[in-house]
């Protein structure tokens, strides 16, 4: 992609080049380096609290700071480094599996990414002013208002809001690019389940960021303008923002499983060397998740008394998702049974996942049942649980993507003993930390809680936690030496296929030319490379004659456009700060002026632009 | 329930939560419950961990297998068959674990109903009125600040932080809060519901034997979350009677020229009496002290001694972050004394004796 981009960015820094990219490929890189940056500070968090939970009536960290890093840790592994980490695979995988030369829209693209990463920012901001924001992540009202908490939840609904609104549009971007830029041939059943998740990932985020988008706009004028939505000495409803903020949770959460589901997906089948079993019954699964999971919001409400009509019908309806989800467990041990599996660090990720999920998926059913989970609620039960699911399904996914396709994004591999030692501190770590929390739920320890008396019982264990914690530190320690150590002394690799691996990604030159495919491939069957290989002569048939080829221009106004947001977010802000009205009006307008500034300037059309034929020739050469 | 309970308790799965049990203090882990709710609770979550045994047993069986016997050999180049799918086993990996759920389907609904019964009063006439209340049924309004808690009993009195209860019989809490959401729960006694400002809720609690129980805020209620915890004083019924009749007894104030008169008169100087009341006089912004000499803690959490005391109300704010209590620094030595003197003098208990 080096060369390609050479003539067009000749005179331009290579900071410039970044900040005004459209490729998705570079895009995604952008996504990982982000993520990575959130997932990390939000795991120092994680750590000082397991820190101030070693020991009984520990006053390490006040009650206070102890509520801001439990919310800006939630808030930030979801929002800011899972969401962002999975779309970076998604950016860079997608278009390459379904044979498109990028995504539909690629601005929006970069805008999108821009939006989340200042949206993020503004979220981070707090610290500098007053605090972070300290009322949980799903900011339950009253406590969340302005009465109880300080501008730390302004930043939040601020930051939330922006860096969602990025969210959103790139999910519409995944859903058009899906639908409208597979290869000829390559039907919607002949997807890499990938992309079906990834599609599935995306309709989840239209529909359900758009209530978040809601709520947080209420939660912002019951805060800044004294709005009375949700503040029941003015007639408001607590009750309220419940309902809105968990029809937008629940589907967050298969929000982030499914592309998860997805990268388990196509790791498994690629090292298993077997072609994934019962796929279409894994694409209804996933549909059926999707849909199902609208449905089941209640079920983090079971004890805010609500009724037993309206709890039987939520735990009825939650037990179903268990049934698709089992579907998916034993489709993958089925793909891997009778397969020739070899374990490398992304395979014994991918296949961990299986058992770990499993436990978090048994607990959720345990969740279920309405009147027992008038027991675990709000206990280390449910912290227990949803690491499971975070932790053994997320986080596993994550790490096994990254060492699948980390030699086609950066031509070079991880270092396979490090890998797995890392592999292996971290499934220790994982299940050392959250097992016994299960139990010291049932003991009686509650979610949220700073420090818990002597005398409990609940030392011992706080501590083997606690340890756990410090193991699965050293791992993540250990994945970033990994990254820097391999990208010294790793070889490069020049081959397209290191894995012999099934899905058109791997069709492409390492590294990919900016275009992807110089011809865009005539797709055959499910697993299109694989088919090649065996039925054909080892190459995609191409669908097109190689001619010149149409790339879109690179823009600076994605960034200003976020950076507008941004600053009319701070703005925003600053109306509940101790600053002169003046002063806040200019910032506002500001930042309201540059984003739609922008928009009117982006207005002007944009052809792109054309490489020549005789320039695809030779790079294909030079690559091929 | 008593009798499934007995044939499970020779099962291992059990015998293994009796030993976690073991682990957990006595009247606050939920795994030794105290009470027909918690047992029930109790029970089906046994039942439950029965049921996704069988799952966790199938899935590990098949992966376990998978990953021994499927090994690639080195030098194996050989590619195995392209199985499509089954669907034979798709039908039987959806329809077993339908079955499994239905399983936990009907105690579920059964369990939602069974602990949503209204106190036979509020069940009769929809809206109880006073009158229809009968003398035995008690339903104690309990509502939750920051961060301690306020139980209105049937009767006109109030208790702060500690609930009394009779035994062997159902008790109804209709549960709101003051300020922002909390969460009530008596681990050994039953489940929790959330304490909502503005909204009123009903949940039963029943302990079948006299102790003190552990109950804890379980919603997330600011900084001093963690420290809002009360107790559950479950009595014998005559002995309950007698608490009763003792806490709506007129004040008695300390014969005069005693210390405990001079803590009194501290009491009312400083203002404590404008947010503690004793005996139903004095305001509401804070726990009444009608029976405080008979706590278990001081403020919901601390030691019951007389240091815990005395820096408890020069500096609360140092002990709880973020509570209402104003501190009283500058409080003399000698007024201190006094003061925790008479504290220290209202006890019920004494007048039940």
């Amino acid at each position: 992609m080096a060369t390609a981009a050479a003539t067009q960015t000749k005179n331009k820094s290579v900071l410039w080049d970044w900040l005004t990219t459209v490729d998705h490929k570079k895009l995604a890189v952008l996504y990982l380096i982000a993520g990575t940056l959130f997932f990390v500070k939000a795991g120092v968090m994680a750590v000082l609290i397991r820190i101030q939970l070693m020991t009984a009536e520990n006053d390490l960290i006040s009650g206070q700071v102890f509520n801001e890093l439990i919310t800006m840790h939630g808030t930030i592994m979801l929002f800011l480094a899972a969401t962002p980490l999975l779309f970076g695979f998604m950016n860079f995988a997608i278009p390459l599996q379904i044979g498109a030369r990028d995504v539909a829209l690629p601005f929006i693209n970069a805008l999108g990414f821009w939006i989340f990463f200042f949206g993020g920012l503004l979220l981070s901001m707090s610290w500098f002013f007053g605090g972070g924001a300290d009322a949980g992540w799903t900011a339950y009202v009253p406590l969340s208002t302005r009465e109880f908490t300080g501008s730390g939840m302004d930043f939040y609904a601020l930051g939330l809001q922006v860096s969602g609104f990025g969210t959103l549009i790139s999910g519409i971007n995944f859903i058009v690019t899906i639908i409208n830029m597979r290869a000829p041939g390559m039907t919607m059943m002949r997807m890499p389940l990938f992309c079906w998740t990834g599609l599935i990932m995306s309709i989840l985020i239209v529909v359900a960021f758009t209530p978040l988008a809601a709520g947080l706009a209420l939660l912002m004028l019951d805060r800044l303008f004294m709005g009375q939505f949700f503040i029941p000495d003015y007639g408001g409803n607590a009750i309220l923002w419940a309902h809105i903020f968990w029809i937008f949770g629940h589907p967050e959460v298969y929000i982030l499983i499914m592309p998860a589901f997805g990268i388990i997906s196509e790791v498994v089948p690629a090292f298993s060397r077997k072609r994934l079993f019962g796929y279409s019954a894994m694409v209804f699964a996933v549909i059926l998740i999707a849909f199902l999971s609208f449905m089941v919001w209640v079920h983090h409400m079971f004890t805010i008394g609500i009724g037993p009509i309206t709890n039987s019908v939520f735990a009825l309806a939650t037990m179903t998702i268990a049934v698709p989800t089992g579907i998916k467990i034993f489709n993958w041990l089925f793909t891997m049974w009778g397969g020739k599996i070899t374990f490398n660090t992304a395979m014994l990720c991918a296949s961990s996942f299986v058992p770990t999920f499993v436990l978090g998926g048994i607990t959720g059913v345990m969740l279920s049942m309405a009147p027992v989970d008038y027991l675990y609620h709000d206990t280390y039960f449910v912290v227990a649980h949803f690491h499971y699911v975070i932790i053994g399904g997320i986080v596993f996914g994550l790490i096994a993507g990254l060492h699948y396709w980390y030699p086609k994004m950066f031509g070079h591999m991880l270092n396979e003993t490090l890998g797995k030692i890392t592999f292996w501190l971290l499934y220790i770590g994982f299940h050392l930390t959250f097992f016994i929390q299960h139990i010291l739920g049932l003991i009686g320890m509650q979610r949220r809680i700073y420090t818990y008396m002597s005398g409990q019982g609940l030392e011992t264990m706080n501590m083997v936690s606690t340890i756990g914690s410090f193991v699965m530190s050293a791992a993540i320690i250990l994945l970033v030496v990994n990254i820097v150590y391999s990208a010294f002394t790793s070889e490069r690799i020049t081959v397209r296929d290191p894995w012999d691996a099934r899905t058109l990604e791997w069709s492409t030159p390492t590294p990919i030319p900016e275009y992807n495919f110089a011809q865009i491939p005539q797709v055959r069957s499910l697993d299109p490379w694989f088919y090649e290989k065996v039925h054909g002569d080892g190459k995609m048939k191409p669908s097109e004659p190689l001619k010149d080829i149409h790339m879109p221009n690179g823009s600076i106004l994605p960034f200003l456009m976020a950076l507008g947001l941004f600053i009319w977010g701070f703005g925003m802000v600053m109306i509940n700060m101790d600053v002169p009205t003046v002063v806040t009006g200019i910032v506002i307008a500001v930042g309201f002026i540059m984003t739609f500034g922008t928009m009117v300037l982006h207005s002007k059309e944009d052809h792109g632009y054309y490489i020549p034929l005789e320039r695809v020739k030779k790079i294909e050469k030079e690559v091929g | 329930m008593t009798k499934r309970k007995s044939v499970l308790r020779f099962l291992p799965l059990t015998a293994m939560l009796l030993f976690l049990a073991g682990c957990g203090e006595d009247r606050l882990t939920a795994l030794d419950p105290y009470g027909p709710a918690a047992q029930w609770i109790y029970d089906n979550m046994i039942l439950s961990l029965y049921v996704m045994a069988l799952v966790v047993i199938a899935v590990f069986t098949l992966f376990f297998i998978a990953v021994v016997k499927f090994r690639r050999k080195p030098g194996d180049d050989e590619i195995p068959k392209q199985v499509e799918g089954s669907k034979a086993l798709e039908v039987t990996w959806t329809v077993i674990p339908i079955l499994l759920l239905i399983i936990l389907a009907v105690p579920t609904v059964q369990g939602t109903y069974f602990f949503a019964e209204e106190p036979p009063s509020v069940g009769a006439s929809g809206e109880g009125e006073e009158e229809d209340v009968q003398p035995e049924e008690i339903i104690i309004d309990v509502t939750a600040h920051q961060y301690w808690w306020q139980f209105d009993y049937p009767e006109g009195f109030t208790a702060g932080n500690e609930v009394y209860i009779p035994t062997g019989e159902k008790v109804w809490f209709n549960l709101t809060a003051g300020d922002v959401m909390h969460s009530f729960w008596v681990p050994a006694l039953g489940g929790k519901l959330d304490n909502v400002p503005g909204i009123e809720s009903m949940v039963w609690l029943q302990a079948d034997e006299p102790g003190v129980y552990y109950g804890k805020c379980a919603e997330l209620c600011g900084p001093s979350h963690a420290l809002m915890e009360f107790k559950v004083v479950a009595l014998e019924q005559d002995e309950y009677d007698e608490w009763v009749a003792a806490m709506q007894e007129e004040e008695v104030l300390p014969e005069e020229n005693t210390i405990e008169a001079d803590g009194r008169q501290v009491f009312e100087n400083q203002g404590c009496i404008g947010c503690h009341a004793v005996e139903g006089q004095g305001g509401a912004q804070g726990p009444t002290l009608t029976n405080f000499a008979d706590r278990e803690r001081i403020a919901g959490v601390f030691e019951f001694n007389d240091e815990t005391l005395e820096s408890w109300i020069r500096n609360p704010e140092e002990m709880k972050q973020d509570n209402n209590m104003p501190s009283y620094e500058s409080l003399s030595d000698e007024d201190m004394e006094a003061l925790i003197a008479y504290l220290n003098s209202l006890s019920v208990e004494e007048k039940m004796n």
